[in-house]
């Protein structure tokens, strides 16, 4: 099992602390990890990506040509990421503000409307976990929950335990977002 | 208060051993587990948590170790050189622009013959450059850096684990050679998030270990002995001969005993890669990806960049078509190897600069380019 | 009275300070840092801080002030005692640490080091001689140089408009809240010997008590680099520089 995965967006939507909790719940799984930012003034406003690598086996490199599975949440990530995605690989992406759709059709991609969904839910900070949850349902490596959630204890501090359940709650809504 | 800081410190890491750290994050860990006694630091991105980590985990209520935020790179890396000079085990960290401001400092350590830990989280240069990853100031960190006829001891890290094992590395060399060691890190290993093992608490040394294992330490004279004074003033030049002759004799012993490197895939290859770090990895992926091509390359990755392992590159580089020297620089190690081998082949350089990480395939690419097509 | 008479013990009247060590200094006749050395030999010796003092040396003409005082010695770069002194004191609080510094050293090239090691207020001990001059490089202007005084490098004499003004940076340690005591005396009469002495006491005392950054500056005459004979250094001192650098406690908390 090795699933190359990167998640880009905007700065502020949490790209960095949803790609932590994604690597911690690897962790958690017994899983090889690694976590690679982009790092810098993007972190506010600009764009911001980070790399994971979950894998059964030693990793390598961390900085990635292509990618097994490719997140976008904004226009510039999706353009820039898109081409990327590897023959048969998985791309998903928040719909919410997109005009230019993906051009590829060796990919299987899941449009997600993240942003609205994280509006019903009520909770507008748990939005990288309705985006978790969509990335969770869509990846064929299956991360068993329990150990999603050991991964959420281990990557918030614990003065935000409180908020774990929203968290939970926000992910299992990402997971119906796929067929929508 | 103290003591529920402390239970609380110490449970964490017994209940935790692997965790999920930033490189950065790891070396303040270790740094209080391997029983430093002081850290003086001075922010620069992107080894600030560094001091952050410290600061946050308050090991001054644990084991008792000084953390300071100096005024300076410059006053930080003085504060080292007066806490080496007394037997303690101190360490700062900085990244390329203060590192440069340190080398006077690390250049009186080195003359004054004392133990002391540097970690370097390289950006790119030259001036104020870039925060983005870089691997350029490996001639500064190898070939001296300050001023006077000096050796460090760099190791260089590839992996969030090997930040933590090389403090504990770095300390134990320092205080056994007395020469100061650097851990010469980029961006990539000091921002990155990968598993990692902590190890067991080492506790301080006492004030009087400290006083019997450096009995040249200035810890005040204690009766019996004369005074100790740590200088790296000597006018008159025939003693100041005898120091440098003396240094330059345990630099050659250094050579002999602490030459580290790793090799991946090496016997059976047709080519040599040589890189050093993070970048060891990616060439690493692109050495599986070379192999679906029917390119069969290896890697020598020099884990101690002082001392060069050029026995090992010479060796490895044996009956090779050529060797790519990939590296986030201009072309600075790629000297070494060439020393090392003599012209015996052909060896061409592969970087990137002002903070760009070559992909995987750009790697590949490269290999093709220079040393299968000869593309000049 | 015979000599035989004369070194008798109960005769005596004065004797070497026992950690000054019986060598030649290389200090020039006349110079105020002989004199300087011999109150801190003194002091640590009377207040039993021999085995638990470390002293940082500077870079400047007193370099070599651990070939005489017979305590532990770190020999710091151009400045930098401060910081050395800081990580001295910080990583054995039971030592009593006190720098030994020149004008150039304090109030040039390691202006940050002292105003933030006193501004953290280290429990360590500053001893500042300011005689205006750089004299171990040859005579060439100081921070504190006064306007108009020749120097190698004011040969006409130091201009404002070209060099600035001399500065004061015992007035701004005081204004520092890490400080708990900042003094400025001489060492020119045997009173002004037996006051500075005194007041160096005191700043070890402070040290030893936590109390803070305690600063003695001892304003001091540069005959060789002045080009005067130690007499009329004296009387240039008392005229030109009291003027500018007036004795006295700024602060004693």
């Amino acid at each position: 099992m090795k699933e190359e995965i990167i998640i880009a967006g905007f700065g502020g939507q949490g790209v960095l602390s949803m790609g932590k909790i994604l690597a911690y719940s690897g962790l958690m799984d017994d899983k090889e990890v690694t976590w690679m930012p982009s790092y810098g003034p993007e972190q506010r406003g600009g764009t911001a990506n980070v790399t994971v690598i979950l894998s059964d086996e030693r990793i390598s490199s961390p900085v990635l040509d292509t990618y097994d599975i490719v997140v976008a949440l904004n226009q510039q990530s999706l353009d820039k990421f898109s081409p990327r995605v590897k023959k048969g690989g998985i791309l998903i992406y928040d719909t919410s503000g997109i005009h230019k759709l993906p051009e590829r059709n060796d990919i299987t991609i899941y449009p997600v409307n993240a942003m609205e969904a994280t509006m019903e839910i009520g909770h507008p900070k748990a939005y990288n976990m309705v985006v978790m949850g969509a990335l969770l349902e869509a990846m064929p490596y299956k991360l068993p929950m329990e150990n999603v959630v050991k991964g959420l204890e281990k990557s918030l501090p614990e003065r935000h335990h409180a908020l774990i359940p929203v968290n939970r709650q926000a992910i299992e809504k990402g997971r119906t977002l796929l067929g929508s | 208060m103290l003591p529920i800081i402390k239970n609380i410190y110490f449970i964490h890491i017994m209940k935790e051993e692997v965790r999920l750290m930033k490189g950065n994050e790891a070396v303040a860990h270790a740094a209080i587990l391997y029983g430093c006694d002081g850290y003086f630091g001075y922010p620069i991105t992107p080894q600030s948590e560094v001091l952050e980590t410290l600061e946050a985990l308050m090991p001054w209520e644990t084991t008792g170790m000084v953390v300071l935020q100096a005024e300076s790179e410059v006053a930080a890396i003085n504060m080292v050189y007066g806490g080496a000079a007394s037997g303690k085990a101190v360490m700062t960290s900085s990244s390329s622009p203060g590192i440069s401001l340190k080398q006077e400092g690390i250049s009186y350590i080195a003359g004054s013959e004392l133990p002391a830990l540097i970690l370097n989280v390289m950006r790119g240069g030259p001036g104020l450059g870039t925060i983005q990853p870089s691997q350029a100031d490996y001639f500064q960190a190898t070939k001296g850096g300050g001023h006077g006829d000096y050796r460090l001891i760099v190791l260089s890290p590839s992996s969030v684990q090997e930040m933590v094992d090389f403090v504990g590395l770095g300390f134990d060399l320092s205080f056994k050679y007395r020469t100061p060691a650097m851990i010469l890190a980029d961006g990539i290993v000091g921002q990155m998030m990968e598993k990692v093992v902590l190890p067991p608490q080492r506790p301080r040394r006492t004030d009087e270990e400290i006083r019997r294992q450096c009995p040249w330490a200035t810890t005040g004279r204690n009766g019996e002995r004369k005074r100790n004074v740590v200088t790296s003033l000597e006018l008159e030049s025939s003693r100041m001969e005898i120091i440098n002759h003396r240094l330059q004799a345990r630099y050659r012993e250094i050579e002999r005993n602490e030459t580290r490197w790793e090799e991946i895939g090496v016997e059976d290859a047709d080519y040599l890669i040589v890189a050093f770090g993070s970048i060891a990895r990616i060439c690493a992926k692109a050495m599986e990806m070379a192999e679906e091509k029917g390119i069969k390359a290896g890697i020598i990755r020099p884990i101690t960049l002082w001392p060069f392992p050029k026995e090992a590159v010479e060796k490895a580089a044996r009956g090779k078509k050529g060797i790519l020297c990939v590296e986030l620089n201009a072309g600075q190690m790629i000297e070494d190897v060439r020393l090392a081998v003599h012209d015996s082949l052909p060896v061409e350089h592969y970087g990137r600069l002002g903070g760009i990480i070559p992909s995987p395939q750009e790697i590949v690419d490269a290999l093709e380019e220079k040393l299968i097509n000869n593309i000049p | 009275m015979e000599i035989e008479d004369i070194i008798k013990e109960e005769n005596k009247v004065y004797s070497k300070p026992r950690l000054l060590d019986d060598v030649h200094m290389h200090y020039c006749p006349g110079c105020s840092h002989g004199v300087v050395h011999k109150l801190l030999a003194e002091v640590i010796d009377e207040m039993g801080l021999a085995e638990r003092t470390v002293g940082v040396s500077p870079v400047g003409c007193a370099v070599f002030a651990y070939n005489y005082i017979d305590v532990d010695w770190v020999e710091a770069a151009h400045g930098r005692a401060p910081a050395v002194a800081t990580a001295l004191s910080r990583l054995w609080p039971s030592n009593v640490v006190f720098t030994y510094q020149g004008d150039g050293d304090m109030a040039a090239i390691g202006t940050a080091e002292s105003i933030h090691a006193a501004n953290r207020g280290e429990n360590i001990v500053m001893i500042f001689v300011n005689n205006a001059i750089y004299g171990m490089t040859g005579g060439q202007m100081a921070p504190t140089t006064l306007i108009g005084q020749k120097t190698a490098t004011t040969p006409y004499g130091r201009r404002v408009d070209l060099n600035g003004h001399p500065l004061e940076i015992t007035d701004i340690l005081a204004r520092l809240d890490g400080t708990c005591y900042v003094t400025r005396q001489s060492v020119h009469t045997p009173a002004s010997v037996r006051k500075t002495k005194g007041c160096i006491k005191k700043a070890f005392e402070n040290a030893l008590a936590k109390k803070g950054t305690s600063v003695v500056e001892i304003v001091s005459t540069c005959n060789s680099g002045w080009k005067m004979s130690p007499v009329e250094s004296n009387e240039w001192m008392e005229r030109n520089m009291f003027e500018k650098y007036p004795l006295g406690d700024l602060k004693n908390i």
